[in-house]
C-alpha cells in the first residue's frame, strides 16, 4: 500500500503536530515510529534530519519530547522485554516498554516497579530520561537509583553500556538527561518484591499547612508511600489544608478473606474516557472550590483501608484523556521543590500567591522528598515539593508562571523540567548547579547536537540552531 | 515444547501482536521472519512476558527456494508437532512502481501469493496428518475489489483468499480449521504516515479478534468488523460508477 520505500531502511515517517499531554504546547515534527533496532539506528544516523529526540508515551507536560522542525522518534514499538531474573527481581527491557506492561506482567508474580510516577502510561526510557519520582521518594529515591545499567545509542551510532561504575559520567548525564545524550535502547531495573496487589492506606486530615508539615515529619517514616492532596484555593487560617494519603504495600494477612485467595490478582477497572473537551469555563474558581470542599469533607481520618494498587497510585488513569477537563487550551503544571530550611516559608508564599490569583487547581500535591540522587539534571532534592495544575488562560498565565518560577528561584528551589514550559536559560542554570557539567558531557558525546528538543533549545541545554 | 503455533512474519505489525496475544493465552510459539536478530528479541520478549516457550526461525518470502527446509526446521523447533500456523507476512510494494517494473510485480506476487501457498501446502499436510489444528491466513480488504491504487497487491491477496477458501473446503473433514482474516487499515508500518487515514485499528485489537476467530474456527472475518459492510458496498457499486470514484 505504501509507495514510500526509502533506501537504507528508514521506516515511513509522518509530518505531524505533536502536543504535550496537557495540550498546552505543540510543535510540527517529523515523526518516526521504528519497530526494529536497525530502523532506529538508521533514523539516528540519517543525514537529512537535522536533529532528533525520543518520545515515549508523551505524558510529559513540558516540551522535552517535542522538536519543532526536527525529528521525533516514537519509541513505543521498541518495547520488548529481554530477560528477567526471578531471584534478584532484575528486569532487562527495551526503552519503549510501558510501566503498565511491567505491572501487568510482573505483579502476578509478586513484583512491582521500584518507583512509579502518577501514571502507568510512561515508558521506561522516558521515565529514566526524566528521572521520575513517586510517592516513595522520601524513602527509596528516584527511579535512577534503581537502574543498574542501560544501553545508550549515541550520536556516533555506537551503543555504549553505562552504569554507576561503567561510563558513570555518561550514566548520570543520561538519568534525568531528557534524552539529550542518546537513545536509551534498553535498561536493567531492579523490581521490588510485593506480597499483594493491594495497599494499606491511612488518611489523615490536616487543617492547615503547619499541621500537614508536622504530620509529615512526625510519622512519615512509617510509610513507604506518602503524599498530601492540598487545597490550593483555601486561604487565611486554612491556607494549605490537606488530606494526607499514606500507605504501604499490604501483606497477605492484611487482606479480607475474599482477596486472600488470590492476593496478587487485581482486576483492572474498565476505563471510561472523556470523549470531548469540556468548555474552558467548566473548571473555574467556584467549581474547583466546591470540588475541593467536598474532597476535604469526604475524606475523614481513616486507618488501614485496603485499596487496589491502581486506585492508590493512578487515580487519574481511571479516566482516559482526563486532560480534556480543562478545555481545548489545556492547562499547565507547576512543580517545584524547596530545601527543608526554607520550605515552610516558600510554600506559604507560593500558596498565598495561588490562592490570591484564584487560579483553579484541583490537583495540588504536597510531598516530602529525600536526598537528591546523582543525576546531573535530576529534579528531586531533600525538602518539600508542591505540584499544581492551572488552566491555560493565555498571556496572563505566562506572566503568573514566571512569577512562580522567580519565587522558586528566590527560595533556592527548583522547577521540574518534565513539567516546565516557562523557564529561561538563566533560571535553569541557577536552579540546576550541575547543568554546566551536563553541557560538557553533552558536548563530548554529541558534539554536532544530533539530539535536541524544543525544551533543550529553550533552556540552553543545546545551542540554538543557525537560521 | 509440543503443539506450538508457527507465526509466519512475526517481526512487526500484526504478526508481532498476534504472537503476543497467543503467548498471553499460554501457547508456545515459533516466530519466523527475515530478520533473525529481531525475531530472537521477540522470542525473548514472549518468554519473559508470558513465560511460554518461544523460538525464532528465519525465512525469506521473497525467495522461491528453501521454504521446504525452513518449514521442517520450524516443525523440529516445535518438538515435532505444530498446533497451528498463522500467516501474517505480506509485501504491499508500490503500485506505481509495479506498473512499470516487472520485478516489483513479481516481488509482490511471490511474497503475498506463491510463497504463502508453498508454506500453507506444507502446513496443511502436516496438520492433516495429525488430524487437528488450525491455519489462519491474513489477506486484505484490498483483495475484495480491484482498485487502481493497489490492484497488483490486491489481486495477490485475492488469490490467497481463494486458495484459503479451497483449503478450508479440503480440510473441513480432517479436523483442521482454516480462517481467513481480512484487515482494513491497521496502525502498522504499512500505514504509518499515509495521509488521510484516521481511526486506525490497533494491532492489539486486531490480534484479539484473530485469536477469537481461530478459537471459534471461523471462516472469514473482517477486522474491524465494519469493513465487511464497506467492502460489500464497494463490490456492489457498478463498474461504470466505480470508475468515477477513482479509488
Amino acid at each position: 500500500m505504501t509507495g514510500d520505500r526509502r533506501e537504507n531502511s528508514l521506516p515511513p515517517r509522518r509530518i505531524q503536530s505533536l502536543r504535550t499531554w496537557n495540550n498546552h504546547l505543540s510543535a510540527r515534527c517529523e515523526v518516526y515510529r521504528p519497530e526494529r533496532l536497525r530502523e532506529l539506528e538508521a533514523i539516528v544516523g540519517c543525514p537529512q534530519l537535522r536533529d532528533v529526540i525520543c518520545r515515549g508515551l508523551g505524558r510529559s507536560y513540558s516540551d522535552c519530547h517535542l522538536n519543532e522542525a526536527g525529528g521525533v522518534i516514537l519509541q513505543e514499538r521498541l518495547d520488548r522485554m529481554l530477560s528477567f531474573d526471578f531471584s534478584s527481581g532484575i528486569l532487562e527491557c527495551e526503552g519503549g516498554v510501558a510501566l503498565g506492561d511491567i505491572i501487568d506482567c510482573f505483579l502476578p508474580r509478586g513484583f512491582f516497579p521500584p518507583v512509579t510516577p502518577g501514571t502507568r502510561f510512561v515508558t521506561i526510557g522516558g521515565a529514566i530520561a526524566n528521572d521520575v519520582h513517586g510517592k516513595n521518594h522520601h524513602r527509596d529515591g528516584s527511579l535512577g537509583a534503581h537502574i543498574l545499567s542501560l544501553s545508550l545509542l549515541t550520536a556516533g551510532g555506537e551503543t555504549l553500556q553505562c552504569s554507576p561504575t561503567k561510563n558513570p559520567d555518561l550514566f548520570w548525564a543520561t538519568v534525568g538527561g531528557l534524552g539529550l545524550t542518546g537513545v536509551i535502547t534498553s535498561a536493567r531495573v531492579r523490581l521490588q518484591h510485593v506480597s499483594t496487589g493491594y495497599m494499606k492506606v491511612d488518611i489523615d486530615r490536616a487543617p492547615n499547612l503547619d499541621a500537614a508539615l508536622e504530620q509529615f515529619s512526625e510519622t512519615d517514616e512509617r510509610y513507604q508511600y506518602s503524599m498530601a492532596w492540598i487545597d490550593a484555593l483555601a486561604g487565611g487560617g486554612s491556607l494549605g489544608r490537606s488530606v494526607l494519603i499514606r500507605g504501604n504495600h499490604a501483606e497477605i494477612e492484611d487482606l479480607p478473606a475474599a482477596q486472600r485467595r488470590a492476593p496478587l490478582a487485581v482486576r483492572r477497572r474498565r476505563r471510561p474516557s472523556l470523549p470531548f473537551y469540556l468548555p474552558s469555563f467548566a473548571l473555574n474558581a467556584a467549581s474547583v472550590r466546591a470540588f475541593n470542599q467536598s474532597y476535604y469533607v469526604s475524606h475523614p481520618d481513616r486507618t488501614g483501608s485496603i485499596v487496589p494498587y491502581d486506585s492508590f497510585f493512578y487515580p487519574l488513569d481511571a479516566i482516559g484523556n482526563w486532560y480534556r477537563l480543562y478545555g481545548r487550551r489545556g492547562f499547565v503544571q507547576f512543580q517545584a521543590v524547596f530545601p527543608p530550611e526554607v520550605s515552610r516559608r516558600a510554600l506559604i508564599e507560593l500558596l498565598q500567591e495561588v490562592s490570591r490569583s484564584r487560579r483553579a487547581s484541583f490537583l495540588a500535591v504536597l510531598k516530602v522528598m529525600g536526598p537528591a540522587g546523582k543525576g546531573l539534571l535530576s529534579f528531586p532534592m531533600a525538602g518539600h515539593t508542591l505540584a499544581l495544575d492551572m488552566a491555560n488562560t493565555g498571556r496572563d498565565l505566562a506572566v503568573f508562571m514566571c512569577r512562580l518560577n522567580e519565587l522558586a528561584l528566590a527560595h533556592g528551589g527548583r522547577v521540574y523540567l518534565a513539567k516546565d514550559a516557562f523557564l529561561t536559560a538563566e533560571a535553569a542554570a541557577s536552579m540546576y548547579p550541575r547543568l554546566q557539567r551536563f553541557r560538557k558531557i553533552k558536548m563530548r558525546i554529541d558534539p554536532q547536537g544530533r539530539f535536541a528538543s524544543s525544551m533543550a533549545r529553550r533552556i540552553g541545554l543545546v545551542e540554538s540552531r543557525e537560521a | 515444547m509440543s503443539g506450538a503455533v508457527l507465526i509466519l512474519g512475526a517481526t512487526t505489525g500484526i504478526g508481532r501482536a498476534v504472537a503476543r496475544e497467543l503467548a498471553r493465552t499460554r501457547r508456545s510459539l515459533v516466530v519466523a521472519g527475515r530478520d533473525l536478530e529481531e525475531l530472537q528479541t521477540l522470542a525473548a520478549d514472549l518468554r519473559v512476558r508470558y513465560g511460554v516457550g518461544a523460538v525464532a526461525c528465519r525465512f525469506d518470502a521473497r525467495a522461491s527456494e528453501g521454504l521446504g527446509a525452513f518449514f521442517r526446521e520450524c516443525v523440529e523447533a516445535a518438538g515435532g508437532r505444530l498446533e497451528g500456523v498463522v500467516l501474517c507476512f505480506g509485501y504491499a510494494g508500490s503500485q506505481q512502481r509495479a506498473e512499470s517494473d516487472w520485478e516489483e510485480t513479481v516481488a509482490i506476487i511471490q511474497t503475498n501469493f506463491l510463497s504463502a501457498v508453498r508454506l500453507l501446502n506444507l502446513a496443511a499436510d502436516h496438520l492433516k496428518e495429525a488430524g487437528a489444528g488450525f491455519i489462519c491466513g491474513i489477506t486484505s480488504v484490498a483483495g475484495d475489489r480491484g482498485r487502481q491504487s493497489n490492484y497488483i497487491y490486491g489481486s495477490a491477496k485475492a488469490a490467497l483468499g481463494v486458495y484459503l477458501q479451497g483449503l478450508r473446503d479440503r480440510l473441513s473433514g480432517a479436523g483442521v480449521t482454516v480462517t481467513t482474516i481480512k484487515p482494513g487499515f491497521v496502525d502498522t508500518p504499512m500505514t504509518f504516515g499515509r495521509p488521510g487515514l484516521r481511526g486506525l485499528a490497533s494491532p492489539q485489537r486486531v490480534a484479539r479478534v484473530i485469536r477469537r476467530a481461530i478459537e471459534r474456527g471461523r471462516a472469514v472475518v473482517y477486522v474491524p468488523w465494519f469493513w465487511r459492510w464497506i467492502m460489500l458496498f464497494l463490490r456492489l457499486v457498478p463498474e461504470r460508477i466505480f470508475r468515477r470514484l477513482r479509488l
